[in-house]
C-alpha cells in the first residue's frame, strides 16, 4: 500500500461524519441570542466529511511510508535514535498523569510534583549541576533559556559590555541561532585540523566583552574535547561562563559530568540521552540546569520540597521570567524519568559503554572504504568525510540515497559543516552487532557500487514509495497548502 | 544484560578486539583523569518493568485526574473530548518512533500529515500560510512578536492586559532578550480599552496583539481593534484564537489579522498537566518567508509524483546558522499529528457542534450560577465558553468545598488581576453535562 497517494481532502464526501456528541441535554437558545451575529461565521467551515473507517486507513497507509526507530536501524548523527521503550509510553499514559489539569491545586498534583522533583534530582546528579528547570520545550529552547541566564547573570552584575557569545564552528546550528535570539553577538571559532576547540583562536577570541561559550562535548565530530579543563579555566578567568549543549551526553552517563567539566548552565535533550520518542518531530524537552551562581535567575516556578509536600516556587528573586506555558513538557519528563527508574545508576553507565563500544566497532569496519581518520577513539558519534578514492561524480547524498533503498535509515549528512561530504553516524547503545554488520556491509557495498556502478547511487532510491524529490522545486514555487 | 541493550559480553570481546583495544574503559581514555567522575552515579539501581510500573503507578495514583474531578478549569488549557481514533493514530509506531522528515522519501507519512495541519490551520483561520506548530500557544505570541519586529523593523510590542497572563510573561522574557519594548493595554469591563490602544500606537509600534476569546472568556471586537491597529501603516495585526472558537466564530482573516497565533491544546491533546501541546502560527503570504520553525511543501518526484518535503529552510538554523528567522528546530510533530485527526474527525459538521455546544453549555452554567444573586457576573460582555462570576467568599475557600464534592473550579482571578480578587474564570466545553452544571451551581448556592 506503499502506493497511497491520497490526501485527506481528497476522500471528503458531503454527508459523511466519523463522529457522533451526545445530543445537547440543557435548553438550546439561539446562537445569535448568546453571541452577537458580527462575530459568527455564517459560512460552512472547510473542513473534510470522512468516516471514521476513512480516517484510520488513511493514516495507516501514511504510517506505511514512514520509517521509525521500530521500523530499524536509524543512525542519525547527534539525534540520538535509541530504542524508545514501551513502557514510557504507558507511564506517561496513566490517568493520573495524562489527565489532569496544569491549574488544579496543588494538593490534587502531589504525585507529579513529586515525579518532577526527583527528575530534577536525578538530572542534576547525571550532569553534576545544583538545580534544574524542567520548563523547556526542546534543545533548541534549552539553549535559549541557557542564554538567557547567562544574560541575566551578567546584567545583574551591571557587567553590561559582554555581548558576545563564543561558538566552535563544528557547533549544532541551533547554538549561534539561539545565541542570536538571545540578543547576542556570535563569535566563530576554528578547530583545530583534529576538529577540536583551537586554543589559540579561543584564547584571541576572549576579552571582556565575552558573555560565555557554548560547547558540546563530546563535540559534533564524537571527540572528546581533551583540553576541557584548560577551556573552562581561560573561559572563567575572562569572566565568560560555560554552557554545556549536552545532545551528545549519552557518550558520558556516569563517565564524567559537565558540572565537574566546568560547565555552568547544561542543557539535555531528553528525547536523546533519555530515550523518549522523538514524534517525527516533536515534542522533545530540554531541561536545563544550572551550578549555584545562577540559581537565582531560574525561570518561574521551579518544583521545590517542604517537608511531605511538594509546590511550584514562584518565588525566585532575579527571575529571567517564563520561557514557556505552564511547567514544561510535562509528559516527556514521566517517560525520561521512567527510563533513569529503569536502567538506573549501572544501566545509564553501560548505555555509555555500549553506545560507545559500538561507535568505535562500527567505525573501525568502515575506515577503509570511507575517509576517517586513523587510531582515533569515538564516543558516541563519527564523522566520515565520504568516500576513499576519487570518486568525484558520486556524493555523499547519492550514499545516503542508495541505503533507502537497503532499507536503511542513513547517517545525518553534511554536518559538521567542517567535515567535507559528511556522513555524521550515530548508532546508539540500542543496535546489537549483527545490526552493525549488516550496516557495515551494506555501506561497503555501497562503496563498491560507487566505483563500479555509480548509477545505482545516482538513481537512488528506487525502491521507496517515491524517488528522490525536487526540494529546489519546492522553494521556487511554494505549495504549502492543499487548494482543491 | 539490560531489555534495550542487545550487545552480550560475547559480542562485546569480539568488537573490542576488532577495534584494536583490550577493554570499553579504553576507550574513555581520553577523558582527563581529573575531571572523571570514578564513582557510581548516586542513582537507585536498575528496576524490572514491574517495579517502575508500580512506583509510577503509586505516584500517579496520588493525583486526582479529571476523569475523578469534573472539570470547570480552563484558562488555557481545556478538558475537550478527544475521539478514540486520536489515540490509536498518534501511537503509530512508524509515527512517532521517526525523526525529523530530512529524508523526504522514507518519511512520506510525516510530511504529508503536516501538510494537511498547515492546511486545516489556514482553513480555519483564513490565512493564507502556517509553519508545522511551536511549542505552545504562549512562545507562538513571543515568535510572532519577534517575526513583526523582524518585517517592520521595529522595536515596540503592543499587548492586551487581556491577553493570557502565562503569554504575557513570557513576552516579556523573550523581548528583554532582544531589547523589544512592551506595552501592555489596560482592560476595561473585561475588554482592552480600545481608547488607550489609540493613544498608544504609534509609528514605532512592529505590533498589536490581542487574544480572542479573551483570558476571561469575552469575544474581542476584532474590527474595531483592527481599525486603530492599521490606522499606522505598518503596524502588524496578531491575535491569539482559541481554535476551537472558530467553530463559529468569525476567521480572523476576515478581519484583518496579520499574524494569527494560537494554544493548539484543545485540538485532541491531552491535559498532560501542561505540556506538551502545541502552538500555531499563520500569516498572510507575504510575510511566509519570515515564519519561523519548519514548513512543508508539495513538490514532485523524478517521476512527477506528488511528493512532500521540508521547504523554505533557508529560513532556518541548521542552513543560515546566526541569520535564520528563529532557532526552532523543531515542530510538535506528533501533536501536531493528534490535530490533524481531531479536526478530520470532527470535520465540516463537528467543530461547529463541538463549540455550539460548549457556548451552550457555558451559557447555560452562567444563568444557573448567576441566578440567584449570589454569585455575580465580572462582566456584561459576550462570552464563548468561559465567563468570570465574584461573590463575597475567596476563590479559595469556594474551591475547596467543590473539591471536596469532587468538582475541579475555576481559576482564581486576583491572582493575575488584583482589582478582581474574588472573580472566579469558570470553563465548560461540550464535555460537561446538565447533570454536571447542574450540581456545580447547587454546590456554589450551599456555599454562600
Amino acid at each position: 500500500m506503499r502506493k497511497y497517494d491520497k490526501l485527506i481532502f481528497e476522500l471528503s464526501k458531503p454527508g459523511r461524519k466519523a463522529y457522533r456528541l451526545p445530543k445537547l441535554d440543557v435548553e438550546e437558545v439561539k446562537l445569535d441570542e448568546l453571541i452577537p451575529s458580527e462575530y459568527i461565521n455564517e459560512e460552512e467551515l472547510e473542513l473534510p466529511e470522512v468516516s471514521e473507517v476513512d480516517i484510520i486507513r488513511h493514516y495507516t497507509n501514511l504510517a506505511n511510508k514512514n520509517y521509525g526507530v521500530d521500523t530499524g536501524f536509524y543512525p542519525l548523527g547527534s539525534c540520538t535514535m535509541k530504542y524508545n521503550p514501551k513502557i514510557n509510553e504507558d507511564m506517561a499514559g496513566l490517568d493520573g498523569f495524562r489527565n489532569i489539569h496544569p491549574l488544579q491545586p496543588e494538593d490534587t498534583v502531589q504525585g507529579a510534583l513529586r515525579l518532577m522533583y526527583e527528575l530534577d534530582q536525578a538530572l542534576c546528579e547525571i550532569s553534576g549541576m545544583d538545580k534544574m528547570t524542567l520548563q523547556p520545550a526542546a534543545g533548541a529552547h534549552g539553549e535559549l533559556t541557557g542564554l538567557a541566564l547567562i544574560k541575566a547573570y551578567h546584567e545583574h552584575r551591571g557587567d553590561t559590555k559582554r555581548t558576545k557569545i563564543i561558538v566552535p564552528d563544528s557547533a549544532h546550528g541551533t547554538n549561534p541561532a539561539s545565541a542570536k535570539v538571545a540578543g547576542f553577538d556570535i563569535i566563530e571559532i576554528k578547530s583545530t585540523e583534529e576538529g577540536l576547540v583551537d586554543i589559540e583562536s579561543l584564547k584571541a577570541a576572549l576579552s571582556d566583552e565575552i558573555a560565555g561559550l557554548m560547547l558540546t562535548n563530546p563535540n559534533t565530530l564524537g571527540l572528546f574535547e581533551r583540553e576541557i579543563v584548560e577551556i573552562a579555566e581561560l573561559v572563567h578567568d575572562a569572566g565568560g561562563l560555560l554552557y554545556y549543549d549536552g545532545a551528545n551526553a549519552n557518550a558520558i552517563l556516569g563517565k564524567v559530568r559537565p558540572g565537574d567539566m566546568g560547565f555552568d548552565v547544561v542543557h539535555f535533550n531528553l528525547h536523546k540521552t533519555f530515550s523518549t520518542p522523538h514524534g517525527g518531530g516533536g515534542p522533545g524537552a530540554g531541561p536545563v540546569g544550572v551550578k549555584k551562581i545562577l540559581l537565582d535567575y531560574l525561570p518561574t516556578p521551579t518544583v521545590e520540597k517542604d517537608g511531605d509536600r511538594y509546590y511550584l516556587n514562584y518565588d525566585i528573586p532575579h527571575s529571567v521570567g517564563r520561557m514557556k506555558d505552564f511547567y514544561g513538557h510535562f509528559s516527556i519528563l514521566v517517560r525520561a524519568y521512567t527510563y533513569i527508574l529503569t536502567m538506573g545508576k549501572d544501566g545509564l553507565n553501560r548505555v555509555s559503554d555500549i553506545a560507545v563500544l559500538n561507535a568505535n566497532y562500527l567505525a573501525s569496519k568502515l575506515k577503509e572504504h570511507y575517509n576517517l581518520a586513523e587510531d582515533t577513539i569515538y564516543k558516541h558519534e563519527f564523522v566520515m568525510a565520504g568516500l576513499k578514492g576519487d570518486l568525484s561524480e558520486v556524493t555523499t547524498l547519492d550514499v545516503a540515497k542508495r541505503l533507502l533503498d537497503y532499507g536503511y535509515h542513513p547517517p545525518t549528512i553534511y554536518f559538521p559543516l567542517i567535515v567535507q561530504e559528511a556522513l555524521m553516524t550515530e548508532p546508539t547503545e540500542s543496535e546489537s552487532k549483527e545490526t552493525l554488520d549488516e550496516f557495515a556491509d551494506i555501506l561497503i557495498k555501497i562503496a563498491e557500487e560507487a566505483k563500479n556502478k555509480p548509477e545505482l547511487l545516482k538513481d537512488a532510491p528506487r525502491n521507496t514509495s517515491l524517488r528522490r524529490l525536487d526540494e529546489a522545486k519546492a522553494a521556487r514555487n511554494p505549495i504549502l497548502k492543499y487548494e482543491g | 544484560m539490560y531489555p534495550y541493550i542487545p550487545n552480550t559480553p560475547e559480542d562485546e570481546k569480539q568488537m573490542l578486539e576488532a577495534i584494536g583495544v583490550d577493554s570499553i574503559d579504553e576507550l574513555f581514555k581520553d577523558i582527563p583523569e581529573s575531571v572523571r567522575l570514578n564513582r557510581e552515579l548516586n542513582l537507585h539501581p536498575s528496576m524490572s518493568e514491574l517495579e517502575v510500573s508500580r512506583y509510577l503507578t503509586k505516584l500517579s495514583q496520588m493525583n486526582k485526574s479529571v476523569n475523578q474531578l469534573t472539570c470547570f478549569l480552563g484558562a488555557g488549557a481545556y478538558d475537550h473530548y478527544i475521539p478514540a481514533v486520536v489515540g490509536h493514530i498518534t501511537s503509530i509506531s512508524e509515527f512517532y518512533t521517526s525523526y525529523t522528515p530530512y529524508q523526504a522519501e522514507i518519511s512520506q507519512g510525516t510530511l504529508q500529515y503536516i501538510f494537511e495541519y498547515q492546511t486545516l490551520i489556514c482553513n480555519l483561520t483564513g490565512m493564507d500560510v502556517s509553519n508545522a506548530s511551536l511549542y505552545d500557544g504562549g512562545t507562538a505570541i513571543a515568535e510572532a512578536a519577534y517575526m513583526a519586529a523582524n518585517v517592520t523593523r521595529r522595536n515596540q510590542i503592543i499587548i492586551s492586559k487581556t491577553v493570557n497572563p502565562q503569554y504575557r510573561q513570557i513576552l516579556h522574557t523573550y523581548a528583554h532578550l532582544q531589547g523589544l519594548e512592551i506595552i501592555e493595554i489596560d482592560e476595561e469591563g473585561g475588554v482592552t480599552n480600545l481608547e488607550e490602544l489609540k493613544k498608544q500606537i504609534s509609528d514605532k509600534t512592529a505590533a498589536v496583539i490581542v487574544q480572542n476569546p479573551n483570558f476571561f472568556g469575552i469575544i474581542e471586537d476584532l474590527k474595531a481593534t483592527e481599525e486603530i491597529v492599521h490606522s499606522q501603516k505598518k503596524t502588524l495585526f496578531i491575535a491569539s484564537m482559541n481554535p476551537i472558537s472558530l467553530g463559529i466564530l468569525k476567521k480572523p482573516a476576515d478581519l484583518g489579522v496579520d499574524i494569527v497565533v494560537g494554544e493548539g491544546q484543545p485540538l485532541g491533546v491531552p491535559l498532560q498537566f501542561g505540556g506538551p501541546y502545541l502552538g500555531f502560527i499563520a500569516t498572510k503570504k507575504q510575510f511566509m518567508r519570515k515564519l519561523p520553525g519548519r514548513i512543508v511543501g508539495q513538490t514532485e518526484d523524478l517521476d512527477g509524483k506528488r511528493g512532500f518535503v521540508l521547504t523554505l529552510q533557508a529560513r532556518e538554523q541548521h542552513i543560515r546558522r546566526e541569520k535564520a528567522t528563529s532557532n526552532i528546530c523543531s515542530n510538535q510533530g506528533i501533536n501536531t499529528l493528534a490535530a490533524v485527526v481531531y479536526l478530520v474527525t470532527l470535520g465540516k459538521k463537528g467543530l461547529r457542534e463541538v463549540a455550539t455546544q460548549a457556548a451552550q453549555k457555558a451559557h447555560y452554567a452562567f444563568k444557573q450560577i448567576t441566578k440567584s444573586g449570589k454569585f455575580k457576573p465580572l462582566f456584561d460582555k459576550p462570552f464563548f465558553m468561559e465567563f468570570a462570576v465574584t461573590s463575597h467568599v475567596s476563590p479559595e475557600e469556594i474551591n475547596n468545598k467543590l473539591l471536596g464534592e469532587n468538582i475541579l473550579g475555576g481559576y482564581d482571578l486576583g491572582k493575575d488581576y488584583p482589582q478582581y480578587k474574588n472573580g472566579i474564570l469558570y470553563a465548560v466545553t461540550e464535555k460537561r453535562t446538565k447533570e454536571e452544571i447542574d450540581k456545580l451551581s447547587s454546590v456554589l448556592e450551599g456555599i454562600i
